[in-house]
């Protein structure tokens, strides 16, 4: 009986040191003065300082910031349009089915993804010479489209989950459909789309293989850069980068979900 | 109480041209009738409210009028236009929500100023405007609060400010009391008949609350599963009401199912089995013979008494309860043939010796004219 009392936060320090040390050995790591990745040399920031004397991990992460913006902004836009249709329109034949299929993306497997757009921007190219050749665009094309389909599920939710009556009322006050959905939508489901935008945003930053497909010369992005370099070898350095980037995506992940909160709670104190 | 003079019955006046019309107006969903066939004329000025049950159609037929639902077939016009096909945002109508719909990113005045920037009125202007409205509901100096952070009942007349604020033709209601405690209700009503009256506007208020409707209406709707079935002045639904349903569904009554019979000297009667006894007609009444109809009339009035005594009516039971209600009590009396009817009665003074009448005999009378007859 006595023990009973012990199981649960045994059992969950069991979860989350399974999810969480690895990760932590790794910043700990990314302070380590040794030049050698498993032997402890002492505290040194020095990884820090020569991550930022790297050309190519700064041109690197400066293009996929660049690429993750311009994603989840085209991912936004494309979703919210989807989700529009999908929730507001009155049910037309194969409503279902097209819900289903705008999800389907997340569980796509990321090899095929890649591979099917590679084949699309190439046969692209050949027909109508846009995009020409891969590089920037093609990835910028290529995250947009799953992240929509991450934005598409957010927003859903939320329209769903929205008073029309809201909606009506601004139309009964003389706003035509347009200025409702500016003044009255956008605003009502706002948290739904910074949480959607910073989940695109962090998916296209993290991405590897589907980038892998449909990069071009010149244009590595930052984790694409750090697979090759650990390919020859783990270097401290990357340690020093992985921290960095497990602290903006968590960032973006608790802005995201406090976010979420927000909205949950504008909803039910309506 | 009604709220206008004998003047301002327009209704009664066979040439006055309707400022609202329900022409053949049905509204099918998805093959479920919700509205059928309603011809409704409406006034300028009136405050007329649609009392029905939830599903009686109400609503919809309020949201025709707002232009959130199109008829199915029939036509809606507003000031003698054909209005059946504008949008919601063209009609010279404005709503106040039954949530309120206030928009909780928005202050108080940005809430009652929306409608009015959509119109593209000066800045100025808006200002004055909303300083006035919010002077009329007494919330001036709420004007940027957010709507969460305000009670029920200011809430309640923000949405009102905001439906008012664009001096709508017709303003229209749904079931603007519902959220509010019985005391607060009732300032509310007459606060909302003197606005009516003040302003010169038309209100057309949704409710299930026959109360509600009585107090504010100048007339009535009452409409059952989709069907206007009578519309007539509050004194008129409840005195005289058209079938048995509006009967029950407004106030409380005791209803006889009955045949027309003859007496020996050749008047018409009517002879009840439910309650096994003859029942006097009212003053020209006039039906075939062997009908079957249903006389009904209102517990307040009929009289009670211990002792047996002369009037047109009377029956004779035992009482089974009493029901103290404070400004009066009900009595239900069992009647020798089973059948319990509710006689009520005022409580006018403290100490009654009625109160102590449980299953005791007791008489109960009424005059020929207290009673309808009633044959749907």
């Amino acid at each position: 009986m006595r023990l009973g009392r012990y199981v649960m936060p045994v059992s969950a320090a069991l979860g989350f040191g399974f999810l969480y040390i690895p990760i932590l050995i790794l910043v700990i790591y990314s302070f380590n003065a040794s030049k050698l990745v498993t032997v402890w040399g002492g505290f040194s920031t020095q990884w820090y300082v020569e991550l930022f004397r790297d050309p190519q991990i700064l041109d690197a992460a400066k293009l996929s910031f660049k690429i993750a913006t311009a994603s989840a902004t085209l991912a936004l836009v494309l979703g919210v349009a989807a989700a529009m249709t999908l929730v507001r329109f009155r049910w037309f034949k194969g409503r279902t089915l097209l819900t289903g299929m705008v999800a389907a993306p997340l569980v796509m497997p990321e090899v095929i993804t890649g591979l099917s757009l590679l084949l699309l921007f190439v046969a692209l190219d050949n027909l109508l010479g846009w995009p020409a050749g891969r590089g920037v665009t093609t990835i910028i094309l290529a995250h947009a489209t799953f992240g929509m389909a991450f934005v598409a599920v957010i927003v859903q939710a939320r329209l769903r989950d929205m008073d029309r009556t809201l909606e009506e009322a601004a139309m009964d006050l003389g706003a035509r459909p347009l200025t409702v959905f500016f003044t009255i939508t956008i605003p009502s489901i706002a948290p739904a789309l910074v949480a959607a935008w910073l989940l695109a945003f962090t998916l296209s930053l993290d991405d590897l293989v589907i980038a892998s497909f449909v990069s071009g010369p010149g244009s590595s992005t930052l984790p694409m850069v750090v697979f090759s370099k650990v390919r020859l070898g783990i270097s401290p350095d990357i340690n020093a980068l992985a921290t960095l980037m497990i602290m903006i995506v968590a960032l973006g992940g608790a802005i995201g979900f406090w976010q979420i909160r927000r909205s949950m709670r504008g909803r039910s104190s309506r | 109480m009604t709220s206008t003079g004998l003047q301002d019955k327009r209704w009664l006046d066979p040439d006055a041209t309707p400022f609202i019309e329900f022409r053949n107006v049905s509204k099918t969903y998805q093959g479920v009738p919700a509205v059928k066939d309603v011809n409704l004329s409406i006034y300028q000025n009136e405050l007329f409210c649609l009392l029905g049950g939830s599903g009686s159609g109400k609503t919809t037929l309020l949201r025709m009028l707002a232009g959130f639902e199109t008829p199915t077939s029939g036509s809606v016009w507003i000031d003698g236009v054909d209005v059946t096909d504008w949008p919601p945002y063209e009609r010279p109508v404005n709503m106040m929500f039954q949530s309120y719909a206030l928009f909780p990113h928005m202050t108080v005045y940005d809430n009652i100023a929306y409608g009015l920037k959509r119109d593209g009125m000066p800045k100025p202007e808006i200002r004055e405007r909303v300083e006035e409205l919010l002077g009329l509901v007494r919330l001036s100096g709420f004007a940027n609060r957010k709507p969460e952070q305000l009670s029920g009942g200011q809430r309640q007349r923000v949405a009102l400010a905001r439906a008012l604020a664009k001096r709508p033709k017709v303003l229209l209601l749904d079931e603007p009391l519902g959220a509010l405690d019985k005391n607060l209700r009732e300032d509310t009503q007459l606060e909302l008949i003197k606005i009516q009256e003040s302003l010169g506007m038309t209100f057309i208020v949704v409710t299930h609350d026959q109360e509600e409707a009585m107090t504010l209406a100048t007339r009535i709707g009452v409409m059952d599963e989709g069907y206007l079935v009578q519309t007539d002045e509050p004194h008129t639904i409840y005195e005289y009401p058209s079938s048995k349903y509006v009967a029950d569904f407004i106030g409380d009554i005791n209803l006889f199912e009955c045949v027309v019979t003859e007496t020996e000297s050749g008047d018409l009667s009517l002879y009840s089995a439910e309650i096994e006894a003859g029942l006097c007609p009212p003053t020209s009444f006039a039906a075939p013979l062997n009908q079957t109809l249903w006389y009904a009339i209102r517990p307040e009035k009929m009289r009670l008494s211990r002792e047996p005594v002369d009037a047109d009516n009377v029956l004779s039971g035992i009482v089974h309860e009493i029901a103290y209600l404070g400004d009066f009590s009900v009595y239900w009396v069992d009647l020798d043939s089973g059948f319990r009817i509710r006689v009520s009665r005022p409580n006018i003074s403290r100490l009654d010796h009625f109160a102590e009448s449980w299953d005791e005999r007791v008489y109960i009378t009424w005059g020929q004219d207290a009673g309808v007859v009633l044959t749907q």
